[in-house]
């Protein structure tokens, strides 16, 4: 090999091999659809964890975010005499961008640490490599459950979030800029009944959208960590830490191109 | 039933088989001692088709697992078990779960027919009473003996056992080499094992061989191998046992 070839097989060997891997998996998680009624119960597991156990965080995070934009764009609105627009435009960033986006990272955080840091554990201490002797499918017993279950929950929790989230902006708008509650309500409602579509707002979907395939990258990318983790303890950790890393990346690269997509 | 003909395998530079031969018979047990790190282990995952020889071939039950695809080689293992070193139970399921997990995942066989069986290979390695425990309740020996049920329940021709006695005090070390002994005495078990243990090879072993440096320094009947001249492996096997 000579220097050039020793520095792209260092360099950009590892992460086409990572991504090769992740898009195997998420082709396997695909295949194998028809297992669904098979793997109900694992699945429903799978959906308390991603769900029900990460739904405070989300939540919490929502309520902030809506205050949050409530109290910046507020103010910046009041500035020109248009603090009324604020339901509007908490409304629109909530729905559109900082629900999907805030509900993965958090589960980014919270669930694809965990699934990389389980199934990284489980290689290391050979117990993959059984389940491969015993000529069982890992990618069905371990990965199908986690993606499907991480998949049905993020669009569920993206929708509680905006709605914690225009919440969250409602407190502001009443207590810090003057506003009644109705009238901001009613805006941000206004918002929302734009581009209407089979009786939903084009916002909606296209917050579902992006929830959906965060939910299912962000648990390939967590599995395939896990599943590609060595060397012991420290292998676990530097698994868990790529998985949020590459989690985050995706997510953040992912939604410029669903936005774009779905608004132009 | 087994048979490794001039195995050669490098990982970087390091020449871990160097020409390796060797064949076991139906219903013998082949055991292979030799230093930490010297490559037994290498052995046994050709075996089960984990690794692939660079150089020369490995046969089971007539076939060449080298050249086996995926669905082939899955049903090739459905007829070995394998006793892992440190068990590698799933954490999360129960001892009872643990062992019937191939059996579900793997057969169409029903819910009673699956409980009749783990319930019977539970008998065979006396753990019934732990079924419902998980493996982080159970001692190391009662894990072993647990992954020793799991290796069973399918019902395999040839089982491999990777240093079955490690981690074990003496007397749960004896009586996993007696369970051992006795499935190949009562069920004709093809076995392959690889032990750090003279008493786990000489209750076990049809025949014994060490291993060192990629090759065989000796093999053949247990008590000639440990009475051999051959200062390597005097000084690894310590003093002759008469």
């Amino acid at each position: 090999m000579n220097p050039l070839q020793r520095i792209g097989a260092r360099t950009l060997a590892p992460p086409i091999e990572v991504a090769g891997f992740g898009l195997g998996l998420a082709l396997g998680v695909l295949r194998r659809l028809p297992q669904i009624p098979r793997r109900l119960r694992t699945t429903l597991d799978q959906m308390y964890l991603c769900g029900v156990k990460t739904l405070l965080v989300v939540l919490f995070v929502g309520f902030f975010i809506g205050m949050i934009l409530a109290l910046q764009l507020g103010y910046e609105l009041a500035r020109y005499g248009q603090q009324e627009a604020v339901g509007f435009a908490v409304a629109v960033a909530m729905v559109r961008e900082m629900a999907p986006v805030m509900t993965a990272v958090v589960l980014a955080a919270s669930v694809a640490s965990a699934m990389a840091a389980e199934l990284g554990t489980m290689k290391v201490q050979e117990e993959i490599t059984a389940l491969d002797v015993m000529s069982v499918d890992v990618c069905g017993y371990l990965v199908f459950p986690r993606v499907i279950g991480m998949t049905l929950m993020a669009p569920i929790l993206t929708n509680l979030a905006s709605i914690v989230g225009i919440l969250g902006g409602a407190v502001i708008a009443q207590t810090q800029l003057g506003l009644d509650f109705s009238g901001y309500m009613r805006n941000a409602m206004e918002s929302l009944s734009d581009n209407s579509f089979f009786g939903l707002p084009r916002g909606v979907y296209c917050s579902q959208i992006k929830a959906l395939i965060f939910g299912f990258t962000i648990a390939v990318v967590g599995c395939a960590s896990g599943l590609q983790a060595q060397n012991g303890a420290s292998g676990v950790g530097n698994s868990t830490r790529a998985a949020v890393r590459n989690s985050i990346i995706l997510i953040i690269v992912l939604n410029f191109f669903l936005g774009k997509l779905v608004y132009t | 039933m087994i048979r490794f003909e001039n195995v050669h395998k490098t990982f970087g530079q390091q020449h871990v088989l160097r020409g390796v031969d060797f064949s076991v018979d139906k219903g013998k047990s082949l055991v292979i001692m030799g230093p930490s790190g010297s490559g037994k282990s290498v052995i046994i995952k050709h075996l089960i088709g984990l690794l692939h020889p660079d150089q020369g071939s490995v046969h089971i039950l007539g076939k060449d697992v080298a050249s086996l695809d995926q669905a082939g080689l899955q049903q090739l293992r459905k007829d070995m078990g394998y006793l892992f070193q440190h068990s590698a139970l799933i954490n999360w399921l129960s001892v009872f779960d643990n062992i019937a997990l191939p059996l579900r995942e793997t057969t169409s066989m029903s819910k009673n027919s699956i409980e009749a069986k783990v319930m019977e290979v539970l008998g065979l390695v006396k753990m019934e009473d732990a079924r419902h425990k998980f493996p982080s309740q159970i001692s190391g020996g009662m894990q072993k003996r647990v992954g020793l049920a799991r290796a069973l329940v399918t019902e395999p021709s040839i089982i491999l056992y990777d240093e079955p006695e490690a981690g074990l005090d003496p007397e749960m070390s004896a009586s996993v080499s007696h369970m051992m002994r006795r499935l190949k005495e009562e069920y004709g078990m093809t076995s392959v094992t690889v032990t750090h243990s003279v008493n786990c090879a000489l209750t076990v072993a049809d025949t014994l061989a060490v291993f060192e440096h990629g090759r065989f320094l000796i093999s053949g009947p247990p008590t000639e191998v440990l009475n051999s001249d051959h200062t390597r492996v005097r000084e690894f096997l310590g003093a002759p046992i008469d």
